[in-house]
């Protein structure tokens, strides 16, 4: 009987691995570097997140309060996070009201409390470093990721400028993006900042994932534990039935 | 202190059949002893009922079934809710657990032919186990409303469109409006924790009277009742199910935990099969997702609802589809009287009965990956072929299991 689930198993790695059933290509994303427990590199990117994301994106499910995860107090929140005169208990909400959103980029930019949670870390790290200038889209820049993305690049300051080069090769059109003006930070800076970001919008994502796992961890020894116990009780009981 | 307690079970047995019914039911209801790996499923499954129920009534205490509130207080649950997020998982996980549970329990009937005489009407009360479990999972799956809540459900309801004549009306009638909307996540959430679940208890309930009636079936298919001691009056081969099946299902169990925690814990979102990553993304009735995708467990039949891609037989292909996959559900209600096998058990019987129950494996594991898929004409054909093989088994099963080249049965239970 085992035979047949192994087979079946099998059976749906193997067409899965066909040619035909390849998925459909994408531009490959970059790995993001993202360690939640890494408070330092979370302070960093809860501080670049109040200072470039929070004036138009909302993050309405988080409460300030909640960073004492990842090491402040509530002093501290009050200096670095809130510029907005709200109380430490507040809800992380968008200085800009809904309506001006839509008048001012065609679309309310999306809350990003659980934006990590359905975009992914790698896409959010790509993204946020595939920013070009793209004189036919309405706010002037264009993105590799994300084409024609209504927000223009935000980051610009600290990136400088890109430019989309497109090469004909073998395998069709290749994309790649290259530095035009350079900004405030290095190209290495950038990508570190941008990380640091990336990795505090997974944090925002689930801000209780690492207790979870501690929680797990306790859990599972706990689990094995009885597992052995139940096992030697079943044993004793079963020694009579042949 | 012993004979305090002797009378208050007295007292109670005056008044309420207790110990008759521990004995019918656990201590002297006597289970064949050659239980192997595939029958742990049965327990699990109420575990995970029970489960079901008790993180239900704590998720509802803080959800709010509200098209404006509904996503945020999910949202709100995961993180202000003291270990909110826990019972949350526990529910979404348990959910799927669930279906993996469910599905491995109704196989073991499909290997064992537990189906047979005498066990039809226990397997037809399984069967509506897993209708009212079909739709707890739809109902529920709509209620964060997320982006995947939101169109799941709109595929779904428009099936209720494609039935002729009264479509339109019974769709307008369930939803409560013309689309999708906060009426219908109300009544959803209504018959989600109140109308399903008690219907799902009652059947569970009927379900385990009718196999203590019977009696459980075994790998080996052959009637432990036929063969009893002439002094007792209780089967050689059966075993008092407290408390050997008692223990052994309490290892079950915690290896279960272990899998189930395992999940809860390290991988929630098991991959986006468990919690789409689409769900992350509030309900929006203007934005109709590039892919939608069931969850795992809806897959295989999702498949066959969008194999048929050609009117034929006068009946349009999105009815045949809604056919198709009302009928791949309702077809396994049959199974009692397709198999016409002299023996129960995969053991004893022939090669043509292998064959076919691993082409069927094969068929739903497939038909379940390329439910995930977007349709493209290769997966289609693939959709296509193996929903012919899925109904295959069951259609063709009277006549492979009759000309089936069978094993003799045993008198007794063999060993492991």
């Amino acid at each position: 009987m085992k035979k047949i689930i192994i087979n079946a198993i099998v059976f749906v790695f193997c067409l899965a691995s066909f040619k035909l059933f390849a998925a459909e290509s994408a531009i490959p994303l970059d790995k993001a570097p993202v360690d939640i427990t890494d408070n330092a590199s979370l302070q960093r990117g809860a501080e670049s997140f109040v200072n470039y994301c929070l004036t138009c994106h909302g993050a309405s499910f988080m409460r300030y309060n909640r960073h004492r995860d990842i090491g402040l107090s509530n002093e501290e929140i009050l200096s670095k996070l809130i510029h907005t005169g709200q109380k430490v208990g507040g809800l992380m909400e968008s200085a800009m009201r809904k309506k001006e959103g839509e008048e001012w980029f065609g679309v309310v930019p999306p809350d990003l409390s659980v934006i990590a949670r359905s975009r992914g870390a790698d896409w959010l790290y790509s993204y946020l470093r595939a920013f070009y200038r793209d004189d036919a889209t309405t706010t002037g820049w264009n993105n590799l990721v994300f084409d024609r993305a209504a927000m223009p690049h935000v980051l610009y300051e600290l990136q400088g400028e890109q430019k989309l080069i497109t090469k004909a090769s073998d395998k069709g059109e290749q994309k790649t993006l290259s530095l035009e003006k350079p900004g405030e930070l290095t190209s290495a800076e950038y990508d570190k900042f941008v990380g640091d970001l990336v990795n505090y919008l997974v944090y925002l994502g689930e801000p209780h994932a690492n207790s979870r796992k501690e929680l797990g961890l306790m859990v599972m020894a706990f689990l094995f534990g009885m597992l052995i116990l139940t096992y030697v009780l079943k044993r004793e009981y079963w020694k009579d039935i042949h | 202190m012993s004979n305090l307690f002797n009378s208050m079970i007295a007292w109670v047995d005056k008044r309420f059949p207790l110990t008759s019914n521990w004995k019918a039911h656990l201590s002297e209801y006597y289970a064949p002893k050659n239980f192997n790996f595939w029958y742990y499923f049965g327990s699990l499954a109420l575990l995970v009922l029970v489960n079901q129920l008790i993180t239900g009534i704590f998720l509802t205490m803080n959800y709010k079934p509200d098209a404006s509130l509904a996503f945020s207080s999910v949202e709100y649950i995961m993180r202000d809710v003291e270990y909110g997020w826990l019972i949350r998982y526990m529910h979404s996980t348990g959910a799927s657990m669930f279906f993996v549970v469910v599905y491995l329990h109704m196989f073991r009937g499909m290997m064992y032919g537990s189906y047979r005489k005498p066990r039809e009407l226990l397997w037809l009360v399984g069967m509506g186990i897993f209708f009212i479990l079909m739709s707890l999972a739809f109902t529920g799956y709509i209620l964060p409303w997320g982006q995947m809540s939101y169109w799941g459900a709109q595929v779904i309801v428009s099936m209720f469109g494609a039935i002729p004549v009264v479509g339109d009306t019974l769709q307008q009638w369930l939803l409560g409006d013309f689309t999708l909307s906060d009426a219908a996540l109300n009544r959803f959430f209504a018959y989600h924790v109140v109308t399903l679940p008690i219907l799902l208890v009652v059947l569970v309930f009927v379900h385990i009277l009718a196999l203590h009636e019977t009696g459980s079936n075994n790998p080996d298919g052959i009637e432990i009742k036929t063969n009893k001691n002439p002094k007792t009056g209780i089967p050689v081969d059966g075993i008092p199910f407290h408390p050997y099946y008692t223990v052994k299902d309490i290892v079950g169990v915690v290896v279960f935990l272990i899998v189930f925690c395992g999940i809860i814990f390290f991988a929630p979102e098991m991959g986006g099969y468990f919690l789409e990553y689409n769900n992350f993304i509030p309900a929006n009735t203007l934005q109709t997702p590039d892919h939608i995708a069931p969850v795992w467990y809806f897959t295989p039949y999702y498949s066959m609802l969008r194999a048929v891609t050609v009117n034929f037989l006068g009946i349009d292909a999105k009815l045949w589809g809604v056919i198709l996959m009302a009928g791949s559900v309702v077809i396994f209600c049959f199974l009692p009287w397709l198999d016409r096998s002299p023996v129960k058990s995969i053991r004893y019987k022939g090669t043509y009965f292998k064959v076919a129950l691993t082409l069927f494996v094969i068929s739903f594991f497939v038909l379940g990956w390329l439910g995930t898929k977007s349709p493209t004409p290769m997966y289609t054909l693939l959709a296509q072929i193996f929903t012919v093989i899925y109904f295959a088994f069951f259609i063709l099963m009277p006549w492979y299991s009759k000309i089936d080249k069978v094993k003799p049965e045993p008198k007794r239970l063999m060993k492991e």
